[in-house]
């Protein structure tokens, strides 16, 4: 190369472009736009159907109807029954958004901390928030902290618990200025087993004999609290904090491969650390105050997302939420129906079906493929 | 061009790199050898600002690193250091796409000639064939050709290199350094072989304890004096096809007086 002036021209090293070689640029590009397309169309036909399952069947045509006439005032002819109506506007169309909302909170908050663990086990509730909603929410019950009943409080109550653990962790996690993964991991586990300990006691300690029952509520998981405003606002969290993940997609990329790597492409670790759980801790904790601990969603989505398409953070995070919402949809009306007219705990039928999953993603990591 | 003048970095008490300076120019292979703990790493690493030293400057085509934001430097400055591996399955493809990132806004999908980009630089590093495979499979060498490309696909003028002859066998050592070598790049490697600093460096600096005690030629720098006090070992150099290279021998235990050199 001819040195012109002082300086070496930029990309001296790299020999010509192949016009015609561009990595299947397309095919690619393709790919990408399929599985978004695809999973959109998947979760706007599950949402409708999902509100007209149940115990009490509602027909898709009265379903589609009722919430036409509630969302945007279409004049239609009242054909369906009061009961019909709150079951589909009041129970079902609130559960059913509210359980695609944390579905997909729980997928995106998964994919975020795995990356920055760069550990395939971690999950959202590694931050301890889920012991911390769950400590909260048992004080709240048992001993009337805050102000006792009525769902609301409790919800900021186990919002509050989720929050400060999420700090616990965090502050544990930095000690020394210095984040690690490994650090961050040993802090998120053991800040749970202390509130874990701690939930205990308080439902030992109490004389309700219901106390336990009250409380399982918040670790295994359930939509049945949703109401519109929880699911507007459980919505609204796990849009931005999408949004907010995914204009950091690219650091997301390079701090999954490691420190050294997102260094040398200059971005500082500890700081993306910071960011990103700070942000990721604050979606949980109100994941968890709207729908308690739903377990295996954010653990396996994201492995199930990364087989689809892949580990670039950009297409990875939509695609994730996308799984996840329509993952959670579905297990959601599993739980209602399987043992109708009793409602099953959420988290037995994650778990359920989570767990094989987890089996088959045990055998292909094998490394040698 | 790379230059460094007075850097010191320190622990607490303790300094690991005291009063380093170096200078590359385009085109330069500038190795830095010394033992174990000796401060190569460290001092490489405040080359590209991933550490602040706490004293000195390092300045690239005369600009502070410091004072250069990260996409900034990672379009002039390219770096492959060690890394421990993963659990995430990064494709190669993927894992070289990272260097386009510097290049792109935070938002916008990778184009087409970025996709161009990265195809070339596999191409370059002998690698093309591998761009769908996962970058866990990979044998050692290929790993490092992957990191190099994405280095090249970086187009950064400077490239800084952390031993990445460790873990290769014999053959791919050298391949590598050959390919480094070509990129008419300016280029800073940390090195512990030094038959292969000899042959592959324009210029070497040698670390001890965090101090400079030679930096010039090959042939300057390689010295038995030099190796004996800093390796503790006996070399004797050699000049084979115009290349120096050196045949160690253990220093005698009890010996007072150095043997036959």
């Amino acid at each position: 190369m001819s040195a012109t002036g002082q300086a070496v021209s930029p990309g001296t090293a790299l020999p010509d472009l192949d016009p015609l070689d561009d990595l299947d640029h397309d095919r690619r590009r393709r790919r990408g736009l399929a599985w978004v397309g695809g999973l959109t169309v998947a979760l706007l036909v599950s949402l409708p159907l999902a509100v007209a399952l149940g115990p009490v069947a509602v027909p898709v045509d009265v379903v589609a109807r009722v919430v036409g006439h509630h969302v945007f005032g279409v004049p239609v002819e009242v054909t369906w029954s009061p009961a019909q109506e709150s079951i589909v506007w009041l129970l079902r169309t609130p559960r059913v958004l509210l359980g695609a909302a944390v579905g997909a909170g729980l997928a995106i908050a998964g994919v975020a901390l795995q990356a920055l663990t760069r550990n395939i086990l971690a999950e959202p509730y590694l931050l301890g928030v889920t012991s911390g909603a769950s400590t909260l929410a048992a004080a709240s019950i048992l001993f009337g902290v805050g102000t006792g009943i009525g769902s609301s409080s409790l919800a900021g109550s186990a919002f509050v618990g989720a929050l400060t653990a999420g700090v616990a962790v965090f502050l544990l996690g930095r000690v020394g200025g210095q984040m690690t993964s490994t650090r961050l991991v040993l802090a998120g586990v053991s800040v749970g087993y202390v509130l874990q300990a701690a939930t205990s006691f308080l439902i030992f300690a109490s004389d309700d004999p219901d106390a336990g029952r009250s409380v399982l509520f918040w670790t295994l998981g359930s939509l049945t609290l949703a109401t519109g405003q929880t699911a507007l606002v459980t919505g609204a969290v796990v849009l931005v904090t999408t949004l907010l993940l995914l204009a950091r997609a690219r650091h997301l990329d390079a701090l999954a491969i490691g420190d050294q790597t997102a260094q040398a492409l200059g971005i500082s670790p500890n700081r993306l650390r910071a960011v990103v759980m700070a942000v990721t801790a604050l979606c949980v904790g109100a994941l968890v105050a709207a729908s308690g601990g739903i377990g295996f969603v954010g653990l396996i989505i994201p492995h199930v997302a990364r087989m689809c398409v892949g580990t670039a953070h950009r297409l990875l995070l939509p695609v994730a939420a996308l799984l996840g919402a329509v993952f959670l949809v579905w297990a959601d009306v599993l739980a209602r129906i399987v043992l109708a007219p009793q409602e099953l705990p959420l988290g037995i039928i994650t778990a359920i079906a989570g767990a094989p999953l987890l089996f088959v993603l045990v055998r292909r990591l094998n490394p040698t493929r | 061009m790379i230059t460094a003048r007075d850097v010191s970095v320190g622990y607490d008490e303790h300094l690991v790199v005291d009063g380093v300076g170096l200078s590359a120019g385009p085109g330069e292979v500038v190795g830095l050898i010394g033992p174990n703990g000796s401060g190569k790493t460290t001092f490489l690493r405040t080359l590209y600002a991933a550490l602040r030293p706490r004293a000195g400057l390092v300045t690239v085509d005369d600009q502070p690193v410091a004072g250069l934001r990260g996409a900034d430097l990672a379009r002039r400055i390219a770096v492959v250091a060690q890394e421990t591996p993963s659990d995430l399955p990064v494709t190669v493809a993927d894992m070289v796409l990272l260097g386009r990132a510097p290049h792109s806004g935070a938002l916008a999908a990778f184009g087409r000639d970025d996709h161009r980009v990265v195809a070339a630089s596999l191409a370059r590093v002998g690698a093309r064939h591998l761009a769908e495979r996962r970058y866990a499979t990979l044998s050692g060498g290929e790993k490092q050709r992957v990191l190099v490309a994405r280095t090249l696909a970086q187009r950064a003028d400077h490239l800084l290199l952390d031993e990445p002859t460790n873990h290769l066998d014999i053959g791919y050592q050298h391949d590598l350094l050959r390919m480094v070598g070509r990129l008419d790049v300016t280029t800073v490697v940390v090195l512990h072989d030094l038959n292969l600093a000899a042959r592959y460096c324009t210029t070497l600096v040698a670390l001890h304890q965090g101090r400079i005690v030679a930096t010039g030629t090959p042939a300057e720098v390689l010295t038995p004096e030099l190796l004996r006090e800093v390796y503790r070992i006996e070399a004797r150099p050699m000049t084979v096809d115009g290349c120096l290279q050196l045949f160690f021998s253990p220093v005698e235990e009890q010996s007072t007086s150095p043997s036959g050199v």
